[in-house]
């Protein structure tokens, strides 16, 4: 058994079990003040609803419930009056309204993601231990002044949620594709500048709008952030739209006969991998996958195609020239700059490229060499590896190697930094 | 979209008096008997002008235009809750610091931001004369909270009213247009960004006034922003979008440089075809696109083919025959395209079924294609091509009457006669740069001129481009 199964295992489990013992404890003491927990329930529900549509790189697609469940976590007092609801409450109410508006999700055949309802559980769990428990005690009335120094102590605990929900989200991830932790956590903190915040900031401030005006100001608060997830999801879209037709744009040369079917998909799929195990996140990412599809669009300049479309059997002088044009036209596209470079060292000695060309110089001779077959494959690696002194990097290669061993899974593309 | 330079003079007194206006309604607030509650007014003023700062960039000055939702990046919940708050000349006086600090992209940058100034300070005076005529200031403190909707949505409402307004007569006085064009689709596009607006306005004004403070009505702000920042970011990514499509084109012009400018050109006449018809904005959308693309194929044709010089063997014509299939099977990846895929693969069909690459025949080919077949043999024969000349496009239109209903759909036909009649037709495309026109006229390829349909839009032989 891999060691990632017993992670992501663990933390269902917990999850798991944190929800139950929630439903459990609260069918057995009752519900306190049922009135709020109706509401929050409810506002969840609505949340998830309105994951109708979502895409599948959304960073979280249904943010009203998160912030929802948040708000009810932190909510220590409703219109004036100190509210009375314990740590076991709040996770009833989370689950219950989460799987009240999943189920429609659920009969369409689309569930949502294993790891992100553990992930909800746990960061709402997180939110209420630090906080419901100093309130329940009275400790925070006692040594808070109930104005700003109250609304600064509820921000500060969600920014650890926060934290908290980033450290799980790099950890579950670490654990299903075994990329390093360091840049799958920078990646997350990094998204949690997005949509993260707003739905923090929507959380405290319902948790407080709640304490000043009732429960009124729930729906009120709702709008401008399902707002902020219309315009997420937009921008979501239209970048998913610029990667199919990069990807259009890089299967022209397959089309044309220049390179194997499923050449670029392959590369950028390997390059993605390679470029994680060496550490690279975020943007630089997204810089080698579009390098990566777009690596042989110099071809298209050529007259003649390339016989097999494999340049990583020309002469050096001929590949660089490919490499050139290709620039050309990766110019011409409205990927960043940093990209066209790419494409255009591609072809040169490791010791003058940027690391991501590196990762598309080995990787395409690996796919160019390779062809069909396990055999080929190790004498394509012990190319790789004899070329190390010129050609290829050779910690790009060992990288190489060690995603191949693992099985080669398709590398997880770089996701918005939203 | 945006006010043309130099400013007509009717343009200038027009922000002129809007500006003597604003004056006019914020000096209440400076002079001694006023009731200003100065730590309000200044607080939100900082913050207006604090939050204009990052936001600045562009949204502003498309704002002013008007082709973006107005609103949707700003920061107006912070001036709703001004008018909510605070009397209606102090309201005023809030809104002036954020627009004169607020670059604008285009000149001329001063009467711009004394115009965002002016229109924004009378849109928050008017505001708080509603909300206090609502009782807004004694519903915000009030237990129940339902009281301070009504007014804080009216007050929006308002606030939406006055904006719109004002920003249709700078856009009549400016560009000259009629009014009632000026107004179309304004208020429209602005009301359901302002109404979000009242809201978050509403909910600063309560948390405002409640124990929590200023502090913590700034939070209410946060998923304004972001979602202002996201708003930015999908503008530039929808850009490179359109620069990657139009990469996918330039990249058939690297290999068959005849045709520079022509795929532009079809999506254009596309469009005015299927606005003819009355196609939703939508479709005309994916239109543009099929004609843009429609020809993408021919990446997949090789180069020395696309670039013969002479006449084709019949085993080079099926090659190119290929195109419509292999931009199918391109595009087929790119799922917002729908019916423009099909476009791509039926382009070349012909009503009466005796075209490629299926023979379909009649309603069988779908509506986008037909469109964009009109479209493409229109504009072979207006460009010049190696085979012929261009020719002027009253001739261009009687061929294609005369193989409507053969060759094309002969509704197709008379929209885009009616489209030319009303709109005129220039072969240069905006998008060209300069130096990358249509080539010039050439002499006529040997065995090449003369002998092809008009339907033969990029196929027949061509003469020697060098390669």
């Amino acid at each position: 058994m891999r060691p990632g199964v017993a992670t992501v295992g663990a933390v269902h489990a917990t999850a798991l079990l944190l929800g139950l013992a929630g439903l459990a404890g609260t069918l057995w003491q009752g519900v306190a003040e049922p009135g709020n927990a109706l509401a929050f329930g409810t506002l969840v529900a609505l949340g998830e609803l309105a994951r109708w549509g979502a895409h599948p790189g959304e960073r979280e697609p249904a943010p009203l419930a998160a912030a929802g469940a948040l708000a009810y976590a932190l909510l220590g007092n409703a219109a004036g009056t100190a509210t009375t609801h314990g740590v076991l409450q709040i996770l009833a109410v989370t689950v219950a309204g989460g799987l009240a508006g999943i189920v429609p999700h659920i009969a369409r055949g689309r569930g949502p993601d294993r790891d992100h309802l553990a992930r909800r559980i746990l960061t709402v769990a997180f939110a209420a231990l630090c906080f419901q428990p100093l309130y329940n005690s009275g400790a925070v009335a006692g040594h808070l002044d109930p104005g700003l120094p109250y609304a600064l102590f509820l921000l500060l605990v969600l920014v650890l949620t926060g934290l908290c929900d980033a450290v799980l989200a790099a950890l579950l991830l670490h654990a299903r594709t075994a990329y390093p932790y360091g840049p799958l956590l920078r990646d997350e903190l990094r998204a949690l500048l997005g949509i993260g915040s707003a739905v923090c900031a929507t959380g405290v401030v319902m948790a407080l709008g709640v304490a000043a005006a009732g429960l009124w100001a729930l729906p009120v608060l709702a709008v401008p952030l399902l707002l902020t997830q219309v315009s997420f999801r937009r921008y979501t879209a239209v970048r998913t739209v610029n990667r199919q037709t990069i990807a259009s744009l890089a299967r022209a040369t397959e089309i044309a006969g220049c390179t194997p079917p499923g050449h670029a998909r392959r590369v950028a799929d390997l390059s993605a991998a390679v470029g994680r195990e060496l550490g690279l996140g975020g943007a630089d990412l997204t810089v080698l996958e579009y390098a990566a599809l777009m690596h042989d669009i110099g071809q298209l300049s050529l007259v003649d195609p390339v016989a097999g479309g494999a340049t990583a059997l020309l002469p050096a002088e001929e590949q660089r020239r490919i490499a050139l044009l290709g620039g050309e036209v990766v110019r011409m596209t409205g990927v960043p700059a940093a990209v066209a470079l790419v494409v255009e060292r591609q072809a040169d000695p490791y010791r003058e490229q940027p690391v991501p060309a590196r990762i598309v110089r080995a990787v395409n001779a690996y796919d160019d060499l390779a062809g069909e077959g396990a055999a080929t494959a190790l004498e394509a690696l012990e190319r790789l590896r004899l070329g190390t002194a010129r050609d290829y990097h050779p910690e790009v290669v060992a990288c190489l190697a060690r995603v191949l061993a693992r099985g080669g899974r398709p590398g997880m593309t770089s996701v918005p930094t939203g | 979209m945006t006010v043309v330079k130099p400013l007509p003079r009717t343009a200038r007194a027009y922000i002129v008096c809007a500006a003597l206006g604003a004056g006019a309604c914020a000096l209440p607030a400076l002079l001694p008997p006023s009731p200003t509650p100065w730590a309000t007014a200044g607080l939100l003023a900082a913050l207006y002008a604090l939050c204009e700062l990052p936001a600045r960039c562009r949204l502003l000055g498309r704002a002013l235009g008007g082709s973006v939702p107005l609103g949707t990046g700003s920061f107006f919940p912070v001036l709703l809750a001004a008018a909510l708050l605070l009397p209606p000349a102090a309201a005023a006086l809030t809104a002036l610091p954020g627009g004169l600090l607020a670059r604008v992209g285009e000149p001329p940058v001063h009467w711009r931001r004394a115009w965002r100034a002016a229109a924004t300070a009378l849109a928050a005076w008017t505001a708080a004369h509603t909300a206090g005529a609502l009782h807004a200031p004694a519903a915000l403190d009030g237990p129940d909270f339902p009281r301070a909707l009504l007014p804080a949505l009216a007050a929006a409402l308002v606030f939406c009213l006055i904006l719109t307004a004002l920003d249709g007569g700078i856009r009549a006085t400016a560009e000259g247009l009629p009014l009632r064009t000026a107004w179309r689709g304004l208020l429209g596009r602005a009301l359901a960004p302002h109404l979000v607006h009242g809201l978050a306005g509403l909910m600063m004004g309560v948390l405002w006034r409640s124990p929590y403070g200023p502090a913590a009505a700034l939070l209410v702000l946060l998923p304004m922003y972001v979602s202002c920042w996201v708003f930015a970011q999908y503008h530039r990514e929808r850009a490179a979008h359109q620069a990657t499509i139009r990469a996918l084109v330039q990249a058939v012009d690297i290999k068959d440089s005849y045709t520079r400018g022509h795929s532009e050109r079809v999506g254009r006449a596309s469009v005015l075809i299927a606005r003819e018809l009355g196609m939703a904005d939508d479709r005309l959308d994916v239109v543009r696109f099929a004609g843009i693309l429609h020809d993408v194929g021919k990446l997949g044709v090789p180069t020395r083919v696309l670039r013969k010089d002479g006449p084709l063997t019949p085993e080079e014509r099926r090659i190119i025959e290929l195109h419509p299939e292999y931009g199918h099977e391109m595009v087929r990846g790119i799922g917002f395209l729908g019916e423009a895929r099909d476009a791509v693969l039926h382009h070349h069909e012909r009503i009466d079924g005796s075209g490629y690459p299926y023979g379909l025949r009649g309603e069988q080919i779908p509506e986008c294609a037909r469109v964009v077949a009109v479209a493409d043999a229109f504009d072979a024969m207006t460009s010049t091509r190696s085979y012929s000349r261009a020719r002027p496009v009253a001739t261009a239109l009687a061929e294609l009457e005369r193989c409507a209903g053969s060759q094309f759909d002969p509704r197709m036909v008379g929209a885009l006669a009616r489209a030319l009649d009303r709109y005129g037709w220039q072969t240069a495309v905006t998008a060209d740069e300069p130096g990358t026109q249509v080539p010039a006229p050439r002499a006529p390829g040997p065995g090449a001129a003369g002998t092809t349909g008009p339907a033969e839009t990029a196929e027949p032989a061509k003469t020697g481009e060098p390669a």
